[in-house]
């Protein structure tokens, strides 16, 4: 692609990501989960999987698949820096998506967690495996996150005891929306980190191959009755 | 003492149904109860509206509920009271339904049980179930249901020799049979592999109150079932032709001490023991005449806990029906054919009444594929209130 000199000054500034490793992770439906980066050319298939979801009021999905639309779309576009995107696919089919960036080599800026396959915790390992790769693969010193639903403020903000720095304001704040920001530091992710974070490493080629074409969803439970068109 | 039938049932889905009120909830399964035993245009034969509840005062702030559901389906000018006994509100509430017919008192009742629980956090749902507990002695220290089912479970562990592995058993057998009920909270299956025996079971399947994990536990539901209760010599069984009537042919309750550690020996649950007794003698039957039950597991020891109390076999020995497969949906007594309050839900005024829901639509050969039992004769229900202080048993059988 030729990038022309107006483009180049769009752009912003990245720093190199290393990547994240995949992990596999059986849920207690015996289902293997494959958890991993995702390409830039995968991009299709992401926004594929979120636009149903942005009708959906019920649980907040509405907000969530929305930015994370422009979040997906703002990566595939060069328009959000250093930014990452993991997903967890079971045979092939997208079961949930995180999104994530690094503010600097220090801050993780954490963006949004949304689950397509409900009932099995899926959210909470790929909120686990965002961390995991900030605090672990990328190294940095801590994340900050908001939660624009109940359930996110009870999975991330009591479940892992974050660190309210709602009093800190201006000098941290999030990047969304100016609700109180909450941080996971390096040591409270290691005090929870054996009770959040779990997957299995190397994954076996014939398991890893599983997740190799990722699929969008043809049903969404938040969506009864939708049957996506075989077009 | 006069014959009941049941003649009627309805359920709402087990879940999150927070978008509605909890007179809405009750009102669906009411509907649904009309429907199934077809008085919908009928209903004013109902002479008599018992609502089973725990939380709408705490929960939703509403009181006053049993005269809100008679005039929102309109059942004026129906007599109407609401039943409170903890988690065993619904089968309390059958077996006062029960005792105005049998007494003479009416000829036909409806008993509604609902509760919306999720309107509140978890943990606000998890304080308000703690209020049944001692205030001073268990709850000022801090003490809740959850807590009492580890602590329970890890006597009963060390003093039968328990394994983690039998408890997953239960749960995954329970999510089989809630996988194939429509109604139930959680349908979706799980394995052994994914809750116990993988290298990532312990977080997939994390630990809530030790030994019990997420999958030893009932989820936080909202939900509404309900009954049309009948006697069998009254005249107005003439509109009740559709289904086949189900007999209450045994009810049984007990108390035992509010505080668990005023008991000899807290894994004995003398109530359940009791009620079941008595509930076995009014139906001229014994444990072995039990063609499959339904059983109060918000905590999936109790399944165990209570099939021994109420004598399908000894204490400590239902660890070897659950590997025999006995209690399975194909077994010689199959245990919670619904999925359990494990894998169904258990929205605490509901629960009794959802039971012997359960007990009337496998008596009538009406549960789905794969979860019928084979030609039942008599189904037993435990509603267990409190830790074990206030427990209701129910048998239902065919004609």
């Amino acid at each position: 692609m030729i990038v022309d000199e107006l483009e180049k000054k769009l752009r912003p500034p990245e720093m190199e990501l290393k990547p994240y490793p995949p992990k596999v992770i059986i849920l207690t439906s015996g289902e293997k989960m494959v958890v991993r980066e995702v390409k830039r050319e995968e991009t299709g298939v992401l926004l594929e999987t979120i636009y149903p979801l942005m009708g959906v009021m019920e649980d907040f999905y509405d907000i969530v698949a929305v930015r994370m639309y422009s979040e997906v779309l703002g990566w595939y576009r060069y328009r959000v820096a250093n930014e990452f995107i993991i997903v967890g696919a079971i045979d092939d089919v997208i079961a949930g998506i995180v999104t994530s960036r690094c503010v600097d080599e220090n801050i993780g800026m954490s963006l949004h967690t949304l689950t397509v396959k409900r009932g099995l915790r899926i959210g909470a390992q790929l909120f686990a495996a965002k961390m995991e790769h900030h605090l672990e693969f990328l190294d940095q010193k801590e994340v900050w996150i908001v939660a624009e639903s109940p359930i996110g403020f009870r999975r991330w903000m009591i479940e892992y005891g974050l660190k309210n720095a709602g009093d800190c304001y201006p000098e941290i704040h999030h990047e969304l929306g100016g609700v109180p920001t909450h941080i996971l530091t390096k040591e409270i992710y290691d005090a929870v980190r054996d009770e959040k974070v779990t997957g299995t490493r190397p994954v076996d080629p014939e398991v890893l191959a599983t997740a190799d074409t990722l699929k969008a969803p043809d049903e969404y439970p938040q969506i009864p009755g939708f049957k996506r068109s075989k077009s | 003492m006069r014959k009941v039938a049941i003649v009627g049932i309805g359920h709402t889905i087990f879940g999150n149904l927070s978008k509605f009120d909890l007179v809405d909830i009750m009102s669906f399964a009411s509907a649904n109860a009309l429907d199934d035993a077809d008085i919908r245009k009928d209903r004013k034969i109902i002479e008599q509206v018992f609502v089973a509840n725990m939380g709408g005062g705490i929960l939703n702030h509403q009181t006053g509920i049993a005269s809100s559901l008679v005039s929102r389906i309109d059942l004026e000018p129906a007599m109407a009271e609401l039943v409170e006994n903890g988690p065993a509100s619904g089968a309390s509430a059958i077996k006062v339904g029960f005792a105005a017919i049998a007494s003479g008192m009416v000829d036909v009742v409806m008993i509604t049980g609902g509760e919306l629980m999720r309107t509140v956090t978890g943990w606000q749902g998890t304080d308000f179930v703690a209020t049944l507990l001692h205030p001073e002695a268990e709850y000022n220290y801090e003490l809740t249901l959850p807590a009492f089912g580890g602590m329970f479970a890890r006597m009963y562990m060390e003093r039968y020799g328990l394994k983690e592995e039998e408890l997953a058993m239960v749960a995954v057998k329970d999510h089989e049979n809630g996988a194939k009920n429509p109604y139930a909270h959680v349908q979706i299956p799980c394995t052994m592999e994914g809750i116990y025996g993988s290298e990532n079971a312990h977080i997939v399947n994390n630990l809530i109150a030790d030994p019990l994990r997420l999958y030893g536990m009932c989820p936080v539901s909202d939900g509404a079932a309900s009954l049309i209760l009948c006697a069998v010599d009254s005249p107005k069984m003439k509109y009740f032709k559709k289904k086949e009537p189900i007999m209450i042919s045994g009810i049984g309750s007990a108390t035992d001490t509010h505080c668990v550690h005023h008991r000899k020996d807290p894994l004995e649950l003398k109530a359940v023991r009791l009620g079941a007794e008595k509930a076995y003698a009014m139906a001229g039957l014994t444990p072995k005449d039990i063609s499959f039950a339904e059983l109060h597991d918000p905590f999936i020891i109790l399944e165990l806990a209570i099939s021994e109390e109420v004598g399908f076999w000894g204490r400590g020995k239902s660890k070897e029906a659950i590997a025999k497969g006995v209690t399975r949906i194909d077994g010689k007594l199959p245990i919670n054919t619904s999925g359990g309050l494990k894998a169904k839900g258990h929205p605490v005024g509901a629960t009794g009444v959802s039971q012997v829901f359960e007990l009337t639509k496998q008596l009538r050969g009406e549960a789905e594929k794969g979860r019928q039992v084979k030609s039942p004769k008599h189904g037993l229900a435990v509603n267990f209130g409190g830790f074990g202080n206030n427990v209701v048993t129910i048998i239902c059988s065919k004609e």
